[in-house]
């Protein structure tokens, strides 16, 4: 391997000899097509055609006359596929077919990084296979429909939880016995190196052009810029451009499921302890021994027990702060966004909102949050009819 | 206690090496299964602690990691389990584990009370050799061997480095994928073993998918120090879940008939 993946101590490419070849070959070729003319002439113009980029900066205003606050959406929901997923899966599944290969495997846990890599398969005419736990496909059936319609063969999880976890174990057990034609197209930026900085690099258009975006509307940045957290990588994906304003506070909200004094939640970042899973070390939910925890979300996307190593390193660093939001305050959230404004917020991303709405009151009202909001929550209506029966 | 060293040098047939999960399905039974296949005949004995996210494993290996954990196998009773093999049979133990487990123990004193409680050797399955100097002080300072493993896929340079950084043995994986039994060797097994053979004297010994006898007897012609079955014998337990008399009457033949497979094969490789 060329460099070594680490984000501080983080990071790192903790896998079996048998993937170190290929995660060598994706490196390698990585960072050959990473400043090709040609590689980001086509995938700029995908992102324009095919993905919807860039998207729309959108002040909420009555969302914002809710907190006492100025709150803009970054709308990443309104993507093809309905969240920024797609930046990521286009970036790879055009590096995948740079590098000849001609199979794509992905694992899921909402479905979305499921549903835009089955949509780069169809686009690509690849092979694929989504890897998702039997949870997760229980309780996102539109999504696994969708990547059917694709053309992607749903392969269900049965291990551990059923949950995104279990996906991704599956995902690098076939990959191991099939690396030579199929491209492990990584959700998220966690995993083993280089996926971490290959997905930063794909996501990082969001923070681009919210940067650009707020200077053009606004006439000055944020005073904070929030996000949420599960793998991290829409999180990354905006904060990235930031890092150097340091007036830019960064806020990455993780899922605190049913609360954080029970353990049933995914707050990785919050109340776990640095460990080593998939890949890479981080930040981990997991026992006294290093056996790791099943975690609890409302939302699928969420729910995992580890976190992107760059994450780990800018909450010891302190340039990002992480908070956890519990299902029933992201409950709340969803329900104010899309009543207020008449946009139905993934529950991924409504945990960013519920840490807005924990502000309420507490910021001055010339304060400027905006938030990632990373996809579109069509998927979830049942979940959230279940959770909130009408009376 | 006795090392890798004596052990391979004193055989003149390849070693034979039995994977089992420590506490599969409990540590009683466990227990049982191990000193069974000791007096089949182990030579070496190649043991998984179990964990929860096994991902270089295939369904069998994954299953009785469920099995153990769910029967309340920890690290540290696993510690128990080494000492109470070794009080049956002073027989080399080589783990075969997940990196966070050790991380979440202290890699050094990890290193040195598994030593003292009998272990020969640690292999982490998720620490390639690019990260080896994370282990290997520790390793040699506690009196460990060092075991790495080496693929169908790995280059030569990165052999001759893994190699020479080995002290105990090289695990050779015979394909690309993860645990299980399979019902063919792969094509490259044969390539592999002559290759490393040729490259390093330090012994070789050959795992994942091997299910038969044959497998075995093939493996020992083609001149590996070792073979190592795991799949195949888990699954037994798996089997006789209900019926442990059966069970280790069952790993007694498998392990005797491969054993003699090997034995009637010789070692007729490049040595």
């Amino acid at each position: 391997m060329k460099y070594s993946g680490r984000f501080g101590d983080y990071g790192g490419f903790y896998v079996p000899e048998v993937l170190i070849p290929v995660l060598e070959e994706l490196e390698g070729a990585f960072y050959r097509f990473y400043e090709d003319g040609q590689f980001a002439a086509e995938l700029g113009q995908l992102s324009r055609d095919y993905a919807g980029r860039p998207s729309p900066l959108y002040h909420a205003k009555r969302f914002s006359e809710h907190v006492g606050f100025n709150v803009y959406l970054k709308r990443e929901d309104l993507l093809h596929g309905g969240a920024h997923k797609v930046n990521n899966t286009l970036g790879q599944g055009l590096l995948a077919k740079y590098m000849g290969k001609t199979k794509l495997i992905a694992e899921t846990g909402a479905g979305q990084h499921g549903l835009a890599t089955a949509m780069i398969g169809a686009l690509f005419g690849m092979e694929t296979k989504i890897f998702m736990g039997v949870t997760d496909i229980e309780r996102q059936s539109v999504n696994v429909h969708k990547m059917g319609l694709c053309g992607a063969e749903v392969i269900a999880v049965e291990g551990g939880t059923g949950t995104l976890k279990d996906a991704i174990n599956d995902a690098l057990r076939y990959w191991t016995a099939h690396v030579a034609d199929t491209f492990y197209l990584f959700g998220s930026a966690c995993g083993p190196h280089p996926y971490p900085t290959i997905v930063k690099h794909f996501q990082c258009c969001i923070g681009k052009e919210t940067r650009e975006q707020c200077l053009e509307k606004i006439g000055k940045l944020p005073d904070m810029v929030v996000a949420c957290v599960g793998g991290g990588s829409n999180a990354l994906g905006i904060f990235n451009e930031f890092l150097e304003d340091e007036n830019v506070k960064l806020i990455g909200v993780e899922a605190g499921g049913r609360g954080l004094s029970g353990g049933r939640h995914a707050a990785t970042l919050v109340a776990g302890r640095v460990g080593i899973l998939h890949g890479a070390k981080a930040y981990l939910l997991q026992d006294d021994e290093g056996q790791v925890y099943e975690t609890e979300s409302v939302s699928a996307g969420l729910d995992y027990p580890a976190v992107g190593p760059e994450h780990c390193l800018l909450k010891d660093s302190g340039r990002a702060e992480y908070v956890a939001a519990e299902d029933d305050e992201v409950l709340d959230a969803f329900e104010l966004l899309t009543r207020t404004e008449g946009i139905l917020p993934a529950l991924e991303s409504a945990h960013a909102l519920a840490y807005l709405m924990s502000q309420k009151d507490k910021l001055p009202g010339e304060t400027v949050a905006v938030v990632n909001l990373s996809g579109r929550g069509d998927k979830d209506v049942s979940i959230v009819e279940k959770r909130r029966p009408k009376k | 206690m006795k090392t890798y060293r004596q052990v391979f040098s004193e055989l003149d047939r390849a070693a034979l090496i039995p994977f089992f999960v420590i506490g599969d399905p409990d540590a009683d039974t466990s227990l049982a299964v191990v000193k069974t296949a000791i007096d089949a005949g182990a030579d070496v004995l190649e043991l998984g602690i179990p964990f929860s996210d096994p991902i270089a494993d295939g369904p069998t290996i994954q299953k009785a990691d469920i099995r153990a954990l769910a029967s309340g196998m920890t690290v540290k009773k696993a510690l128990e389990f080494v000492r109470a093999v070794k009080d049956y049979k002073d027989v080399p133990i080589g783990l075969l584990m997940y990196y966070n487990l050790v991380y979440q123990y202290g890699t050094e004193r990890f290193f040195s009370d598994f030593h003292r409680a009998g272990v020969n050797s640690v292999l982490i399955a998720d620490l390639s050799i690019d990260d080896a100097d994370e282990i290997i002080a520790p390793a040699t300072s506690a009196g460990l061997d060092t075991v790495f493993m080496v693929t169908p896929n790995t280059n030569t340079d990165r052999m001759k480095v893994i190699a020479s950084k080995t002290t105990g043995f090289i695990y050779a994986v015979s394909l690309l994928g993860v645990t299980g039994s399979r019902e063919r060797l792969s094509d490259p097994v044969e390539e592999l073993i002559s290759k490393l053979k040729k490259m390093t004297s330090v012994p070789v010994c050959v795992g994942f998918g091997i299910s038969k006898a044959e497998h075995a007897a093939t493996i020992a012609a083609a001149g590996a120090d070792g073979v190592i079955i795991g799949s195949r014998i888990v699954k037994i337990i798996e089997e006789n879940l209900h019926d442990k008399e059966n069970c280790l009457a069952e790993i007694s033949a498998f392990l005797s008939g491969v054993k003699s497979a090997m034995e009637n094969r010789g070692k007729t490789g490049t040595h």
